[in-house]
């Protein structure tokens, strides 16, 4: 597993990674990028975090400490001492 | 419907948006009855579908489910809703209710398998956080298909089945930011009434500046959102607040010529350090309305930027205290 960026968690294990581009098709940010069979990372600093390459990748190939970028239910979960930021 | 238990009931609907459904997201766009934007979960017929139709999966929130139903006008098809307690497909993915766990039951109480000769669902691209495709397949035999990110792309995925690369991308233009402005302005209300109350009942309050403050985060922020300068929520939102403080603080510096120098420049500086706080407060929170920040950045932001506000809005409300101090005591 590589860090791909300092901006967030996201991690990325080529050896691990098949090409099957699930991960292409389900990021919202364009994070990934496919030539034939090789999945690249390509624009790793626009990585939101929403975990869902992570949740669909097949061979464990994709780590990030997925979760809401929302100040608003951070600091509500702070302030209730929750452990889980979650909206509504 | 043959009775409340019986799940295997497939719905009629169509792709007719009415003016109740209109009126529906009006008030769904300003927070009214929040959670009350509900259609029932379970299977919808779409048009005349036949074994062979497609299968499109969905939330409870009415505008989820009405922006798939219009965008597949003509389209015989079925529509999977899914109980994500009347939340739209992002948020719900987000917590995992629009998730594997929930379609897999899904498409077992609708008997999904006996109503359709094929294996694939379409799933809107956004669900994608909530729900493991491939544990799905394996669970259910059914294959899933991400679609395009927004329902409107649909008519052109459909020719192909192969999102462009526009298609899976998300954006935050200026008419979806706009629209968020109702749900901004509904949160911060019970704090506009609280400052005009105070202000009416004894001047406690300078009202107008910290209503514009409020409404420069709630109103002006969301649509200047790519113009301002800096990557952090914070510091745009002290800049902005700032700009908005700047005419408060000259009417102050301006309004009373013949009071001492130090007094005119400290009454503007509390308007110079109270205001642009509470804009930055609204707008770091509004962090988690937009469709790109991420948990690292925004908790980065909130240990950066929280101490910042405090200290700024503190040092304010000091130098307020200390300045009616000296004025009582005659001071000036």
């Amino acid at each position: 597993m590589v860090g791909v960026s300092a901006l967030n968690t996201l991690k990325f294990d080529a050896e691990a990674c098949t090409g099957c581009g699930i991960c292409v098709d389900v990021c919202p940010h364009g994070v990934f990028a496919q030539n034939s069979r090789t999945i690249y990372v390509v624009h790793g600093d626009a990585c939101m975090e929403c975990g869902a390459c992570q949740v669909n990748c097949p061979f464990g190939a994709i780590q990030v400490d997925s979760g809401v970028g929302c100040a608003a239910a951070m600091i509500a979960a702070a302030l209730t001492r929750k452990q889980q930021a979650t909206c509504g | 419907m043959t009775g409340a238990t019986d799940h295997r009931v497939v719905r009629p609907t169509t792709s007719a948006i009415m003016l109740g459904n209109r009126w529906d997201h009006f008030l769904a766009r300003w927070a009214i009855n929040r959670s009350g934007h509900r259609v029932a979960p379970g299977l919808y017929a779409l048009g005349k579908p036949t074994a062979d139709s497609p299968v499109f999966v969905s939330a409870n929130y009415t505008l989820s489910f009405d922006a798939l139903r219009e965008a597949l006008a003509g389209r015989d098809s079925y529509i999977l809703v899914l109980d994500t307690d009347g939340i739209n497909v992002w948020c719900a993915a987000g917590k995992g209710t629009f998730g594997t766990d929930e379609l897999v039951q899904r498409i077992e109480a609708t008997g999904l398998k006996d109503v359709v000769h094929h294996r694939t669902l379409i799933l809107p691209q956004l669900g994608a956080p909530g729900v493991a495709a491939h544990l799905v397949t394996k669970r259910t035999q059914f294959k899933i298909e991400y679609g395009p990110v927004r329902a409107t792309d649909l008519p052109e995925y459909l020719k192909t089945h192969q999102a462009t690369p526009e298609m899976r991308r998300v954006h935050f233009p200026l008419r979806d930011r706009i629209v968020l402005i109702p749900v901004e302005l509904v949160a911060v209300l019970p704090v506009l009434i609280v400052v005009i109350v105070l202000d009416l009942i004894g001047g406690f309050v300078s009202s107008p500046a910290i209503i514009a403050a409020i409404l420069a985060g709630t109103v002006l922020f969301p649509i200047l959102l790519p113009w301002l300068p800096t990557h952090a929520f914070s510091t745009k939102g002290l800049i902005l607040g700032g700009i908005v403080a700047l005419p408060f603080a000259l009417i102050a510096f301006l309004s009373n010529p013949n009071a001492a120098m130090w007094l005119r420049a400290t009454g503007a500086l509390t308007w110079l350090l109270t205001l642009p706080p509470i804009t930055a407060f609204i707008t770091l929170n509004f962090t988690g309305s937009t469709t790109f920040t991420s948990r690292t950045g925004v908790r980065r932001e909130i240990f950066a930027y929280i101490p910042v506000m405090a200290w700024l809005f503190g040092a304010g409300i000091a130098l307020t205290i200390v300045r009616a101090a000296i004025k009582i005591l005659g001071g000036a």
